[in-house]
């Protein structure tokens, strides 16, 4: 299959490593994976902050590089949601019919990593080797917007050595929210320090989830307490091997 | 401290700030909403049809309200005929006023209360009070935040801050009843004893309303307590003020909400007492019926095709116990009657989305999505968020903010830009760097430094990365 990545601007500047494992992993189950460097961001920032014409903007620009793509691949869920979700609405909101239309058929052909490879493709095993304890926070837009339900879950229970602890309350949210936490720091650092609570108290090596914005953020307290636990994204973990060690 | 209201004081950011430190609230509200969170989910399950009563919850809603002018009409026409009178009022002030002058032409200086957050909304207990007349909440937790000069913070349990020491210590000083412990049984029997004088004696009741019938002039409220039926059943005179958006066409719509509701919620089946009462009866309950209709912002919600979703809420209070925010914050830190997800988007629109601090409330959110999932009506509680933090942005000038982000639209609408800004962050972030890591960010991003590190911009972009794959391939 060809796959365009849509590597996202946060993974494009700050994780490069994450789209590097994706890449690898894609190619390794077979498929050829092209990337459109005209692309930049999805507008989701603009548009939860409040600035809807820009975030349109940055929304047109998307569609232009992506409309002809056979089906774009995202290792966000958060990305992934903004296009399928609220593209539409945006463009309701802004009253431009011929632009929603354009979004729901884009939306169609976009997915988050673990719901394209479990859900679209049918593998839950990509022969993948990890030998480390390891905790899954499932980020809130992959499970309540996207619906990708145990799919990552299936994809680690097949990854060799890695050794899965269930996460205590792990479907509260980790008080990213993107602006949210510079707009409201405090009850962010409050959402924060439970998540890491959980965290902590499965002795885990690793925390990882589909979104390195979330990853940032829990990352983020991790770092500043030296608590030894490291945030890693999925695909990271895919892409690994015996021969190859991404995280 | 406000007795209510709609209009905050401060920020969320400002509020929370408070609140957050309030170890014993924190503790109070975590473990409330827990045990709630878990016999909600259970409640719910037991429904395999949950998800059909949800939608046609929130269609009889909508329907409702794309005809309200009519239905209003009809409940007026109905009520009249049931020997109930009407009054219309178009804010607080208006409605504060009809109810006084009704209580006042009875010459009362007591009134007794149903649990209602429409009266709080209109601040009644304080323009009641400007007249000489005290109102006595008769609902347990109100009673508490009464007593105690405190505000409600949570929908359902406006106590839900405040555990029993601390209403053991209330009601030894305020109700004057010595040797109480902090048993559960006590402490309702206090207040049993307090409130049963009143609902014997005072002769003029309030209460807000779940529902009312158009067709039929049917009042609806929904409670456990019983104290609810006492002043509903016992004064001589019952005044009920509702929200516009209350209103249902037919006694057959009540079907879907009686059972979305009570699982909602308190995670009943059924709730203890559902009273239903049209206009007045010979020699049966009170013999004069007011049913006050209050606007209050509510038009201009309904003129909005987004923000209109809002007024198909039935206070269940579902979204509030699932809310991580709502859960460390605490009810208070939204400034406002209505707090929680629910009361982020309806405060402000409420007030017309002009008062700043209200429009601060859209913006406590993570837009995590659990308030839609929990909401009995299916308001899409995130989507109306990001809508309003639009809305909020109208007519504001520049800022700090705004030119930053206006500038990274610059960037993100174009590749090239996009190549340039990374490369000027990687230069950027030179003297905040250390060991790979930002431990410390200016201005407006410092609150993240606060409490996380922030990792530096890499030497290589993923677009770089891949540049160089190529060239090699």
């Amino acid at each position: 299959m060809k796959i365009d990545l849509f590597i996202t601007c946060l993974n494009d500047a700050l994780f490069p490593r994450t789209g590097e494992a994706t890449v690898r992993l894609l190619e390794r189950l077979g498929h050829e994976v092209r990337f459109n460097p005209a692309q930049t961001c999805c507008g989701q920032m603009h548009l939860n902050t409040g600035y809807r014409s820009e975030a349109i903007e940055i929304m047109r620009h998307f569609i232009d590089v992506f409309e002809s793509s056979e089906v774009v691949v995202a290792p966000s869920g958060s990305c992934v949601a903004m296009i399928r979700d609220l593209y539409p609405r945006a463009a309701e909101w802004a009253g431009d019919h011929e632009l929603q239309e354009r979004a729901v058929a884009l939306g169609k052909k976009v997915f988050e990593l673990t719901e394209f490879l479990v859900n679209h493709l049918g593998i839950e095993d990509v022969g993948a080797y990890y030998p480390h304890r390891v905790t899954y926070h499932p980020t809130c837009h992959a499970a309540r917007v996207l619906r990708v339900g145990d799919a990552p879950l299936k994809l680690l229970r097949k990854v060799r050595g890695l050794t899965l602890v269930e996460l205590p309350l792990a479907d509260q949210c980790c008080g990213f929210g993107g602006t949210f936490s510079i707009k409201n720091p405090e009850t962010s650092t409050a959402m924060l320090s439970d998540k890491i609570q959980n965290i902590l108290s499965t002795r885990s090596e690793a925390c990882t989830a589909g979104d390195n914005s979330c990853l940032m953020h829990i990352g983020g307290g991790l770092s500043r307490l030296q608590s030894g636990t490291r945030p890693v994204h999925l695909a990271e973990i895919l892409a690994s091997t015996e021969d190859e060690v991404f995280a | 401290m406000s007795s209510g209201g709609i209009k905050p004081a401060e920020t969320f950011a400002v509020a929370a700030h408070e609140t957050l430190n309030n170890s014993q609230m924190r503790r109070n509200l975590g473990r409330a909403t827990m045990t709630i969170r878990e016999k909600r989910l259970k409640a719910v399950a037991e429904l395999s049809n949950w998800e059909e009563i949800r939608t046609q919850g929130a269609a009889i809603k909508d329907e409702a309200m794309a005809h309200l002018s009519e239905h209003l009409l009809t409940l007026e026409e109905s009520v009249k005929r049931a020997g109930g009178q009407v009054h219309w009022a178009r804010d607080a002030a208006e409605a504060r006023e009809i109810v006084a002058k009704i209580a006042l032409a009875h010459q009362v200086k007591e009134v007794i209360k149903v649990k209602s957050i429409t009266t709080d909304e209109i601040e009644l207990n304080g323009g009641l009070e400007a007249h000489g007349i005290h109102a006595i909440e008769t609902d347990l937790a109100e009673l508490i935040v009464q007593l105690a000069e405190d505000r409600p913070s949570h929908i359902l349990v406006p106590a839900i801050h405040r555990n029993r020491a601390e209403i053991r210590d209330l009601f030894r000083k305020k109700l004057g009843v010595k040797d109480l412990t902090d048993e559960p049984k006590e402490l309702a029997n206090a207040a049993r004893t307090f409130l049963r004088e009143k609902f014997l004696h005072v002769k003029v009741a309030v209460s807000g309303a779940n529902f009312a019938i158009a067709e039929s002039g049917t009042v609806c409220i929904v409670e456990s307590e019983g104290n609810g039926r006492m002043c509903l059943t016992l004064p001589d005179v019952l005044i009920s003020l509702m929200g516009i958006e209350k209103v249902l066409p037919r006694w057959e719509d009540t079907a879907a909400f009686l059972q979305l509701l009570p699982r909602s919620s308190t995670a009943e089946r059924m709730n203890p007492y559902t009273s239903f009462w049209s206009g007045v009866r010979e020699g049966d309950g009170p013999q004069e019926f007011h049913l006050v209709l209050l606007d209050n912002g509510r038009t201009d919600v309904l003129a909005d095709e987004v923000g209109r979703q809002s007024l198909r809420c039935i206070r269940c209070s579902a979204c509030l116990n699932v809310c991580p925010v709502y859960e460390r914050a605490g009810g208070h830190a939204y400034g406002s009657v209505y707090p929680g997800p629910i009361g982020a988007i309806l405060t402000p629109q409420l007030l017309g989305m002009h008062d700043a601090n209200a429009n601060t409330l859209p913006f406590a959110s993570t837009l995590c999505g659990a308030c839609y999932d929990a909401c009995p009506v299916k308001i899409n509680i995130p989507e109306v968020l990001i809508y309003l933090r639009g809305k909020s942005r109208v007519g504001k000038g520049a800022d700090l903010e705004s030119i930053a982000m206006k500038t990274m639209a610059w960037f993100m609408t174009d590749a090239a830009r996009f190549g340039l800004g990374l490369k000027l962050a990687r230069v950027g972030q030179g003297p905040f760097v250390k060991d790979g890591v930002i431990h410390r960010m200016p201005g407006m991003l410092s609150g993240w430094t606060d409490a996380r590190d922030m990792p530096a911009v890499p030497k290589q972009s993923f677009r770089e990365w891949w540049k160089h794959r190529e060239i090699q391939r």
